[in-house]
């Protein structure tokens, strides 16, 4: 399966693109195997999905958790908390 | 309900008018109006950029006026925030609800600028003369939005 992946903000500049298309094994997954994925990769991307750094991850632009399923063709944004207002 | 994320400038008094002329039974109007501040964290702020999530922001806005319109009995709200490139002193925000009581409205606007501070997507980058940096979330305002909970 594949998903969309949108960064925003920090993350945008650190990750050096603003989106992505990942392929995820399997038929369906959670937002966890997704970012254990992402981890996968080093440096500054386990920096920002570090289990201390407060990341947000929204499904089809729905705040999302670890738990949340995905599935073929959905649309996942990882960005810093929030700071509008 | 009047929801809109725009890069210009809006007419506080004239969404007020607006507001009003829309909800005839309303007995009152409470409002918040954000603006952007001269510092920040002891740095003079020269200016600052609004990053948002488009597909999802107006979406989050709306789910945040539903749960206010669940939880007390509004005759109409207002929700207009800006993006894009903001100087100090401009106005970032308005939320601005219309109710029949008094202390319907005060609640239910503070209720929605609490959640829209921490689940509504959208980021600021500072411009200080130490160079741009990105604000960082504030524990107070996670605190904020708790207390509604």
């Amino acid at each position: 399966m594949k998903v969309k992946l949108l960064y925003f903000a920090v993350l945008r500049e650190r990750f050096g693109t603003a989106e992505e298309t990942l392929e995820l094994p399997g038929e369906q997954a959670r937002v966890a195997a997704l970012i254990d994925q992402l981890r996968r990769r080093g440096d500054p991307w386990t920096e920002f999905l570090a289990t201390d750094y407060p990341y947000r991850v929204a499904v089809n632009q729905q705040l999302a958790g670890l738990v949340s399923p995905l599935k073929d063709g959905d649309e996942v944004a990882i960005f810093p908390p929030v700071t509008g207002g | 309900m009047k929801i809109q994320v725009q890069e210009q400038d809006f007419d506080v008094g004239g969404e007020l008018a607006a507001l009003a002329a829309g909800a005839p039974d309303a007995g009152g109007i409470a409002s918040f109006l954000g603006l952007v501040r001269e510092t920040s964290d002891g740095s003079a702020v020269a200016g600052m950029t609004l990053e948002h999530y488009p597909a999802m922001t107006r979406k989050a806005l709306e789910d945040i006026v539903a749960q206010a319109a669940a939880r007390w009995m509004l005759r109409d709200v207002v929700v207009i925030h800006r993006v894009g490139a903001l100087q100090p002193g401009d106005r970032i925000v308005l939320v601005a609800v219309a109710s029949a009581h008094r202390g319907e409205a005060f609640a239910a606007c503070e209720f929605i600028m609490d959640m829209l501070k921490t689940q509504a997507p959208f980021w600021k980058k500072e411009r200080t003369p130490a160079g741009e940096r990105w604000v960082e979330a504030r524990a107070s305002d996670d605190a904020a939005a708790r207390r509604w909970r």
